[in-house]
């Protein structure tokens, strides 16, 4: 949900950020980039101030719309999005990078404006860093923790994702049993994505080729 | 589908130490622009394609006014219909070549969508190409895509930048004619860059010599004071 949440979102901004020069990029480029760097606690603890009930969005997202975030699932899979954002952003934006900017201009020339360009020529040649960026996004969103559980705490059928529920687990006697299948289960899916993406992105690179 | 769209370029442009201070105005056919590397050969291209914009100055494409810095005219790259072809041809590699043909013709006039489709495919010999990915293809048969898919775009003028440059003798030789082909059949205006005195030789009826971002002849390439001469081709200078 979350990666699904933030990949247009990431498109956009990667695609602005490389193909755009504007007052002001370097700050945008820091902030986007802040919660890789910034404890995940630090993050969780800022959304729970800003998204929290009490919070300046929080509360008008409550007043306005009725929703609340804070202990919630989709409060569970906006912290993910966050943590998972700057991985997913920074694949997708050198994969803009790499792309020669003389086919857009090409594409241009031909009678392509800007927004059909981007759609048949950018983001297909793209795709596989877009690929990469969202599987590590979810990766990252699987094995998330800090700023989740500061956020929207550790509740069961709600905002538990499988790192706070292996956590949980081992903190309760004869936990172990349900923390190693959580263990593998989280394996497995890691492993799918990682064998998915690298699948996804040769059968793109055997279509695209080498010049 | 003659359409005689005469160029009228007049502008200034400085990147760096480079300047470019040139007027021309080109006639029907195919106008050279030569001269050595770093000349601004190419940068008259990219003002024409609208890739740069000049810091002063005045491009028209028949009676469409492209650029007017005066007048702040600055009109959209794809709105242009000025096909340009790079060196290297850059076709989009994710496409076979009847795609990035289609996809030429998608966004060409309504007017001219289709025209001759047929005829450009025989003249620049892509029958037998239509269905290949486009990075499978040899330099020759790339550089033949792309001068396809620009006049398939219903471009006013084609801007063929180097083509040849990058093939060797054998493809030249198989490009040339084509050239020449398309000049006679389909009557589009070409601007063509080069810095090889043969090529202009054969190909061009009008040349603008450019030396340090300055147009400094134009004329007749056959006439004895243009200074080209084939004899000194590869010189990268007349």
């Amino acid at each position: 949900m979350a990666t699904i949440a933030s990949l247009p979102f990431a498109i956009g901004l990667a695609y602005l950020l490389a193909r755009c020069n504007f007052p002001g990029k370097s700050l945008l480029d820091g902030l986007l980039h802040l919660p890789l760097v910034l404890p995940p606690v630090v993050t969780g603890y800022v959304l729970l101030l800003s998204f929290g009930r009490n919070g300046p969005i929080g509360s008008f997202l409550f007043d306005t719309f009725g929703i609340t975030l804070s202990f919630r699932w989709t409060g569970a899979a906006l912290a993910c999005a966050i943590m998972g954002f700057p991985l997913m952003l920074r694949a997708i934006r050198l994969s803009f990078e790499s792309i020669d900017q003389r086919l857009e201009a090409a594409a241009g020339s031909l009678g392509a404006n800007r927004a059909w360009t981007f759609t048949l020529i950018t983001l297909p040649l793209a795709l596989p860093g877009v690929l990469a960026g969202a599987i590590l996004c979810f990766a990252k969103a699987l094995g998330e923790f800090g700023a989740t559980i500061t956020f929207v705490s550790s509740i069961p059928g709600e905002t538990r994702t499988i790192s706070s529920a292996i956590y949980s687990y081992t903190q309760v006697p004869g936990g172990d049993d349900a923390a190693i299948r959580l263990m593998i289960v989280s394996t497995v899916i890691a492993l799918a994505a990682i064998i998915a993406s690298e699948a996804l992105n040769r059968r793109m690179q055997r279509r695209i080729a080498v010049f | 589908m003659a359409r005689a769209a005469m160029i009228h370029f007049d502008c200034e442009l400085t990147r760096g130490d480079f300047k470019l201070d040139a007027a021309f105005s080109a006639e029907p056919g195919i106008t050279a622009l030569f001269g050595p590397s770093g000349s601004g050969k190419s940068t008259i291209l990219a003002l024409i394609a609208g890739l740069l914009q000049p810091t002063r100055g005045v491009i028209s494409l028949g009676d469409r006014v492209l650029t007017d810095t005066e007048k702040g005219i600055a009109v959209a790259k794809h709105q242009r219909r000025a096909g340009l072809v790079f060196q290297d041809a850059q076709l989009f590699p994710h496409m076979t070549v009847a795609q990035n043909l289609k996809f030429a013709q998608y966004f060409a006039p309504p007017a001219r969508r289709g025209i001759a489709h047929d005829a450009v495919i025989t003249v620049l010999g892509l029958n037998d190409l239509l269905s290949r990915r486009t990075p499978g293809l040899s330099g020759g048969e790339k550089q033949r895509v792309a001068l396809a898919r620009a006049l398939l775009s219903g471009a006013d003028v084609l801007l063929l930048d180097e083509p040849l440059a990058s093939l060797d003798a054998a493809r030249r030789d198989e490009i040339l004619p084509i050239i020449e082909r398309m000049r006679d059949e389909f009557a589009v205006p070409i601007l063509y860059v080069s810095h090889s005195a043969s090529e202009v030789l054969r190909l061009a009826n009008y040349v603008v010599r450019l030396d340090r971002g300055r147009a400094v002849w134009a004329g007749d390439p056959k006439d004895p004071a243009s200074g080209i001469s084939a004899r000194r081709d590869g010189s990268h200078q007349a």
